[in-house]
């Protein structure tokens, strides 16, 4: 443990401990922040970050513990209370009304007015200067609904910052932006440390913390297991801190043996809301016994590609072919039982109906098969024994099959989605950001299984928004930017600047063209 | 049994209980405030429900069409549907079966009721299905289609009625063709001539049916994912438009059976109606009281009607005007509904058993 003097402390939590029914989500927890200083806290989900976080904001109350703001000992039973304490949070999922502008967000609910009219000039004025102080480069007057995520997630610091926060909380930050975006939020970071402000960093993300946080709190299960120096550790210690055991970074695996095509997406066009093309002539193939990643920015046709192959968007032109069966417009249920199983990017939306229980959540797809169902009647006796046993196989902890899939963390809903698709035993497996939201175990978990798939000789197409997934389990990769395949590249031969570059569009492969 | 005595001991059992006391209590304080004697108007109401072999008939009688009214709410509810229009299709079911009951003659009852029953039901469902079809095709929120339908569907009744089924000299049908009839004479005869008919067993097992449906069907099983979540259903290949058609299909021919058994079974003829007699809009009240569940429907239907069929005692025996008596109904409704307030009121009493068992 680091010595640590009380002199610059911020804030300190001391001996907070939290609990819910049947858990304590947090267990005498003890943590100092101090001026200046980028503070992580790393854990795996459900470790109890977030609980310690809603605490500090005001959201709950602890049931023991004290915490000190500056050295004072404070109640927080509100977040109005925590803005008042200087202490400003920006979460996961960002708060903005779209149809507003930048500065009109900022300003919601401390509106600076004359006479009876906003005064928009001087808010403007304030947003403006506080943008540049900090580095932030944003336009006061454009709307939300136009401006990029990472944009968005900028002016969500803007509202703490306009609040008067020199204590600013982070929930996964990174979750949503592009590498670029992610230098320039770190960029950020530095700015408010040299402006005196002071930071909590929750994430998993080995990489980020050992790029800019100062000092790391590592939390396992309630408890604070460790409070290091990130200078005096390497994320192979933070990561076995982390889970508790040893963890592999680099994905095992053989050199894939690639077979036929199983799945050939030809010259695919879709149109979007407004008429515009969100596929503009998209070539694909993967073969059956290798990864094909699609690497790409959020919002560049990703989402709508799936939907053209899962049979949910009309395909304008083009065609799509399955085992060297045509399925291009086919129903959703003919392409499911032809082959094809996803596991979608929004579980809660898509993958999950959360207030089925586990077992009838299982069936989701095969409920209509001829061992679930007799005549017009669900066979529960079956579903309930099926879905007992693919909770055994891939290690879903739940209490029982009969508990509601909202009950679950989002780690454990995942795998039960996963056991789901891959029991079905697809010849093509699509899986859309797996890893998204999970832990360090979970998703050394996902990648075995996708990579399993490919050893049996399936075909699996990964796409993901984290370079690291794609490099790290593809065997192939191609790159989406604006509804095309802008390049194929190989992970051994590329790197993610490069990358980086492709997805933003600066920069075009020939290896796309080559095929053809 | 077990089950059942376990789910009397329930959290929601007891909530449902408080609630309705303190709708009582509440109405009890606005009886008082309008210079009426509560306790007497509470006893009279009780009398006039249970008083005489007659009364419990009619009440079971007024429970019987909110049975079905609440169940087509209900089930609307479960797939993720506001059913508005259970008005609409309890008029349309009523007038097919007057239809079939006063213009077919020469049938045996064993073919004529059960026709009429059978017609009445169907023209309730098509008359929700459209809604449902509106909503699946064009995507108008079936909260406006059902309403619309309601208007349409009372206009539509009055018109078929003045039109082809008129009584000379009268604002009503024909009386139905005996063979028609679905009511029980002989056991109407045990209760004091109260108007029992088969309607009654009918609703009570289309409790059952709805349970059936919902929870041991492969249908039943797409309703419930298309209600809970439309996108995870969409994604799992089920084919979500259908099943909203569907939906309201059902939910139509419960409330077309509620309106069935009102003529087959009460009046034995359809009147021109100034206005809708507000069955199916007392449905959903109903089924709120039920929380959706098939059984709680049952159960919310015998409050609500005991307190509508009782509530004529009050006036009668303790002078409360009617309006009191719907404020009386109304917050009962207003408690159950808003459980967050009963568990407020019960929070000491739990934090109480709490320590005790803690202390244990």
């Amino acid at each position: 443990m680091v010595p640590l003097s009380t002199a610059d402390t911020v804030v300190e939590l001391k001996g907070i401990t939290k609990r819910f029914p049947g858990i304590v989500a947090n267990d005498s927890i003890s943590l100092q922040l101090k001026r200046g200083e980028i503070h992580a806290l790393l854990g795996e989900n459900g470790a109890g970050k977030s609980t310690l976080m809603n605490i500090l904001f005001g959201l709950y109350q602890p049931d023991e513990g004290q915490i000190f703001v500056r050295g004072e000992p404070v109640t927080i039973d509100s977040p109005n209370k925590a803005f008042d304490l200087g202490i400003g949070m920006v979460h996961q999922h960002f708060k903005l009304v779209q149809p507003f502008t930048v500065t009109e967000n900022i300003i919601l609910g401390l509106e600076p007015s004359k006479g009876l009219n906003i005064d928009y000039k001087s808010a403007h004025a304030r947003v403006a200067k506080l943008s540049e102080q900090y580095g932030l480069k944003i336009d006061p007057k454009a709307r939300i609904e136009n401006i990029s995520v990472g944009m968005q997630q900028r002016v969500e610091i803007l509202k703490t910052l306009y609040r008067g926060a020199d204590i600013l909380i982070f929930d996964e930050p990174t979750a949503v932006l592009t590498p670029q975006e992610i230098h320039e939020l770190i960029e950020i970071f530095r700015g408010l440390v040299a402006e005196g402000k002071s930071i909590i960093l929750i994430t998993h993300k080995l990489k980020e913390i050992m790029e800019i946080a100062d000092t790391v709190t590592i939390i396992r299960r309630g408890k604070v297991i460790d409070t290091l120096k990130v200078a005096e550790t390497n994320p192979k210690e933070l990561a076995e801190k982390m889970v508790g055991r040893g963890v592999s970074f680099r994905t095992e695996k053989k050199e894939a043996q690639p077979g036929p095509v199983v799945l050939d997406v030809k010259d695919v066009t879709c149109l979007g809301g407004k008429g515009l093309p969100v596929l503009n002539g998209i070539s694909l193939q993967v073969r059956a016994g290798e990864i094909v990643g699609i690497a790409g920015v959020d919002g560049n046709g990703q989402s709508e590609l799936i939907e053209a192959l899962t049979g949910l968007r009309s395909i304008q032109s083009g065609s799509v072919t399955l085992k060297g069966k045509d399925i291009t417009n086919e129903k959703p249920r003919r392409i499911s039982e032809a082959g094809l199983s996803l596991i979608p990017e929004d579980r809660h939306k898509h993958g999950l109906v959360l207030d089925f229980t586990m077992s009838e959540n299982m069936v989701l797809e095969t409920y209509f098969h001829p061992e679930f169902s007799k005549g017009i009647f669900l066979n529960y006796d079956a579903i309930d024994k099926y879905a007992e046993r693919l909770i055994q196989e891939f290690d879903v902890r739940t209490p029982s099959i009969y508990n509601k899939a909202r009950s679950l963390s989002g780690g454990n809903q995942q795998k039960a989605i996963i056991a789901r698709e891959i029991d079905k035993d697809p010849e093509l497996l699509i899986a859309a950001q797996p890893t998204r939201g999970l832990d360090v175990g979970a998703i050394e978990f996902v990648h075995k299984r996708l990579i399993e798939q490919r050893d049996h000789g399936k075909a699996v197409l990964l796409v993901s928004f984290e370079l690291d997934e794609i490099l790290n389990v593809a065997d192939r990769i191609a790159v989406i930017y604006e509804g095309q395949i802008v390049g194929e590249v190989l992970p051994k031969d590329t790197n993610d600047q490069e990358l980086g570059l492709m997805m933003a569009g600066s920069k075009r492969m020939q290896g796309g063209e080559a095929r053809g | 049994m077990g089950k059942l005595l376990r789910w009397i001991g329930s959290d929601s059992f007891v909530v449902s209980l408080v609630a309705i006391l303190l709708g009582l209590i509440c109405g009890a304080i606005i009886m008082l405030i309008g210079g009426y004697n509560p306790i007497v108007a509470y006893i009279a109401l009780f009398q006039k429900i249970f008083g005489s072999p007659y009364d419990i008939g009619e009440t079971i009688r007024e429970i019987t069409p909110l049975i079905l009214t609440g169940l087509s709410v209900a089930f609307a509810f479960r797939t993720g549907l506001f059913n508005i229009g259970a008005e609409g299709q309890f008029l349309i079911g009523m007038t097919g079966a007057t239809f079939v009951g006063v213009k077919l003659s020469g049938l045996p009852w064993i073919v004529h009721a059960p026709l009429a029953v059978i017609v009445g039901a169907l023209a309730g469902g098509l008359w929700g299905a459209l809604a449902g079809w509106l909503k699946a095709s064009r995507g108008v929120n079936e909260v406006i289609t059902t309403i619309m339908l309601n208007w349409i569907g009372l206009f539509l009744s009055n018109y078929i009625v003045a039109s082809f089924l008129l009584q000379p000299g009268q604002q009503r049908s024909y009386m139905i063709q005996d063979t028609a009839s679905m009511s029980l004479p002989w056991l109407a005869a045990a209760f004091g001539n109260a108007r029992l008919h088969w309607g009654t067993v009918v609703a009570l097992l289309a409790a059952v049916v709805f349970y059936i449906i919902l929870w041991r069907t492969k249908l039943g099983y797409e309703l419930r994912a298309v209600g809970h979540n439309p996108h995870a259903a969409q994604y799992a290949g089920m084919n979500v438009n259908r099943r909203m058609v569907t939906a309201m299909f059902t939910a139509g021919i419960f409330a077309g059976l509620a309106g069935v058994f009102e003529v087959l079974g009460v009046f034995h003829y359809q009147t021109v109606m100034a206005a809708s007699p507000g069955y199916g809009f007392d449905g959903i009240a109903v089924s709120l009281l039920g929380m959706n569940n098939p059984f709680g429907v049952v159960l919310g239907a015998a409050l609500f009607g005991g307190l509508t069929y009782g509530s004529a005692g009050m006036s009668f025996g303790a002078d409360v005007p009617p309006e009191i008596i719907r404020i009386v109904i109304g917050s009962v409704i207003f408690f159950v509904a808003t459980q967050g307030i009963v568990r407020y009121v019960l929070l000491p009493f739990y934090k109480r058993r709490g320590k005790e068992v803690a202390k244990a």
